[in-house]
């Protein structure tokens, strides 16, 4: 298909493989940041390409995986609600809360649906005044301009059965966060694409500034992942640490200013608690005093609910690129999509699920030789 | 150097669900939790040799005569759709069930739950799919059943339609039946069906040109069965899609399955759709294609017998049957590596960005 084998041609990503094992000297550690891209990397067997030495762990980039056991457990509370419609989109819904999910709170007769679009949700606000709409809305930079812009359409128009329940995430703070751990192993990262694509990448600079670590802003197909990969060996091996902006077909220096625009008209940054992480300042978006009124953690009274997560797994160290998902004990045994411990293994971009979906033959494999 | 956030690694992680204790429509999906269920819930409760092989349809003896059985349920929304509706699923989806067994399909009962409220004009529309689909299938609906239930008890309409066919003596297709060193034949693009639906859904619309694939299929098998008695067995990937039909094949006939990802023939629009959702193509619904696991020395005359029907005009080899890791789909990858396809536990959920 046009547009799309160009990026998975086997014989350019050979080339690519090759050019990477002549450049490596010595071992590398390196992150992707997004949920997308970790999937695009196992769906692809790219781990399986690259040379010895050259290792990808895998960052905090899934929103459903980043959003708080605390944010889920609201959530759930407001769908269990008479009159109320929670609507989000589809992986929410199978993220384990505290004590249940939302498609358990839709099979005991809540009104909980999936959209692709918030202005899907705004439309059903219309036509249903009698309800209660709340959009459950999550993810990082590249979903929170469309969320702010249903909710300041939502104000123009005066909808005042529509509200949302924000809980976005910033990329930047988090790798400012990572970064600034004892524990840090991580050399070069692989910026979030999409992301940059709204946001363009002039504040990672500040990041280099900061930490000297060399980024590429990065796209989501095999050969993208693998040019990424290349920018930042050369960059380490020659002792660079600068921006590079391997996505160029999507991704410009200043961004989406439209999309900030109306980000920061509806929207304000606050600290935010990351599921796995804990709190990090100054990484997430919350609406602003303007726009208190959509706000459904006010009108649903559930700013104060919080919850303590239990030290079942490790998501944590997972989420940090500290461990990979197979040096958990409960991996693809006690902790399946079916049955998850950790929201790392619900979604399709979870780190956990996609390592189980789809390389678990390579590690049998290995297990048996 | 300004101030750092610390982070405090605090490990961290929810409580797991206790065995789920009421129905999920991931329970409906066809993938693993639909296998759950059926393991767990139905079949102890009905344990036969028949029901045990766990094929599309039984097949039974009944005086001499080998008699295949089987029966669906068709709750699809919209009841319209581009290429058919809910009637022609209901006669098309059975008829192939019956043929994935190698019968050729005879006689076919209709039952209709109708919801308080469905416009009769509806209804008329959705009995004429069925004539038209039961005559182009030369099936006769020879018994039947109607039951109305209050407004909000169901969705409109749903359809019931059980079959019985007539199968020869020599063919002997099962979901166990596959050996390492056969080939894996697809009868064509998948994916269509499931993103017609799709592409119609409310809050979803989508503009395409793909449209569903409903259609008979026992003319088809009738080919490939006149061609050659070395096929194994035979499966038409409908819910769940290509992967879950595989996996069953794989797991009931203790076998792995190797697809090359290259040879699995799929629509420009449907790749496109797929795309743009964040959804698998392997996982998609179809409603008028097959795949069949067949001996190597016969593959090529099989293959020539489904290019001469006009079900089978893009049918392809798509992969073979191994032993390196039983009870596992793999697909070798545009780029040479290889990677599971996966049973998915519940419905294929779209990815947030």
């Amino acid at each position: 298909m046009k547009y799309l084998d160009e990026y998975r041609d086997e014989k350019i990503a050979r080339g690519i493989v090759a050019e990477l094992g002549r450049r490596a000297t010595r071992p590398w550690i390196l992150m992707e940041i997004c949920g997308g891209q970790t999937h695009t990397l196992m769906r692809y067997g790219i781990d399986e390409m690259l040379p010895a030495g050259i290792e990808l762990v895998h960052g905090p980039g899934c929103p459903v995986c980043v959003t708080s056991l605390e944010t889920i457990d609201k959530a759930i509370e407001i769908a269990s609600r008479p009159n109320v419609t929670l609507i989000s989109y589809g992986d929410m819904l199978r993220v384990p809360g505290s004590r249940t999910d939302l498609f358990h709170v839709k099979a005991q007769g809540g009104d909980v649906r999936v959209v692709y679009s918030p202005t899907e949700a705004l439309k059903f606000a219309r036509a249903h005044p009698a309800r209660k709409v709340v959009f459950f809305a999550v993810g990082f930079e590249t979903t929170a301009p469309a969320n702010a812009m249903a909710v300041w359409q939502a104000k123009r128009e005066g909808l005042e059965n529509f509200s949302m329940l924000a809980s976005h995430v910033l990329v930047p703070p988090a790798i400012r966060a990572l970064l600034s751990s004892r524990r840090n192993r991580v050399q070069g990262f692989i910026g979030p694409g999409h992301v940059c694509t709204v946001m363009g990448y002039r504040e990672y600079e500040e990041l280099i500034r900061e930490f000297r670590v060399p980024i590429v802003v990065g796209g989501f197909e095999p050969l993208d992942l693998l040019e990424a990969i290349l920018m930042l060996v050369k960059q380490l091996e020659e002792g660079r640490a600068e921006v590079e902006n391997q996505y160029v077909r999507s991704v410009t220096y200043e961004g989406n200013l439209l999309a900030q625009k109306v980000l920061r008209e509806v929207f304000e940054v606050c600290d935010r608690k990351w599921r796995g992480i804990g709190r990090i300042r100054e990484s997430g978006l919350n609406l602003r005093e303007e726009y208190a009124a959509f706000d459904a953690d006010r009108i649903f009274g559930t700013v104060g609910v919080t919850a303590e997560e239990p030290a079942e797994c490790i998501s944590a160290e997972v989420l940090q690129g500290l461990k990979k998902p197979t040096d958990c004990s409960a991996f693809g045994t006690r902790c399946t999509p079916e049955n998850p411990l950790g929201a790392p293994m619900v979604s399709s971009e979870g780190a956990c699920a996609a390592y189980y979906q789809y390389r678990r033959h390579a590690l049998t494999a290995k297990a048996e030789h | 150097m300004p101030q750092q956030t610390k982070v405090d690694v605090a490990l961290s992680c929810p409580v797991p669900i206790a065995a789920t204790e009421s129905i999920l429509l991931g329970h409906g999906s066809g993938g693993r939790m639909s296998a759950k269920l059926l393991r767990e819930i139905l079949l102890p409760a009905l344990q036969n040799p028949v029901l045990d092989r766990l094929n599309d349809q039984a097949i039974v003896d009944v005086g001499g005569s080998r008699i295949a059985f089987t029966t669906d349920t068709f709750v699809v929304k919209p009841l319209f759709f581009p290429g058919g509706d809910i009637g022609t699923l209901a006669v098309n989806g059975t008829v192939n069930d019956l043929a994935m067994g190698g019968a050729k399909p005879l006689f076919l009962s209709l039952a209709l739950i109708l919801e308080e409220g469905l416009p009769i004009d509806t209804l008329r529309r959705v009995m004429e799919s069925i004539r038209v689909a039961s005559a182009l299938a030369g099936v006769v609906v020879v018994t039947g059943d109607t039951k109305v239930v209050e407004k909000g008890s169901g969705d409109g309409l749903f359809v019931n339609t059980s079959g019985i066919g007539l199968v020869s003596s020599g063919v002997r297709l099962s979901v166990d039946r596959a050996c390492p060193g056969d080939l894996v034949l697809l009868s064509g693009t998948i994916g269509d069906h499931g993103i017609t639906i799709l592409s119609q859904r409310e809050g979803l619309e989508f503009e395409s040109a793909v449209h569903s694939d409903t259609a008979a299929l026992h003319g088809l098998v009738a080919e490939m069965l006149r061609a050659s008695g070395a096929i194994h067995c035979l499966r038409d990937p409908t819910r769940g899609g290509l992967s879950s039909s595989l996996n069953e094949i794989a797991e009931r006939s203790n076998v792995s399955i190797e697809l090359q990802e290259c040879a699995i023939p799929i629509r420009d629009e449907v790749q496109g759709a797929c795309e743009m959702l964040g959804l698998d193509p392997l996982y998609v619904a179809n409603e008028g294609k097959l795949v069949a696991v067949v001996e190597p020395a016969a593959a090529e005359s099989i293959l020539e017998a489904m290019h001469q029907h006009p079900l089978g005009r893009e049918a392809k080899i798509i992969g073979s049957v191994t032993d390196s890791h039983r009870g596992m789909v793999t697909l070798r990858t545009r780029l040479g590596t290889s990677r599971i396809v996966d049973l998915l536990s519940g419905d294929q959920l779209p990815r947030i960005c």
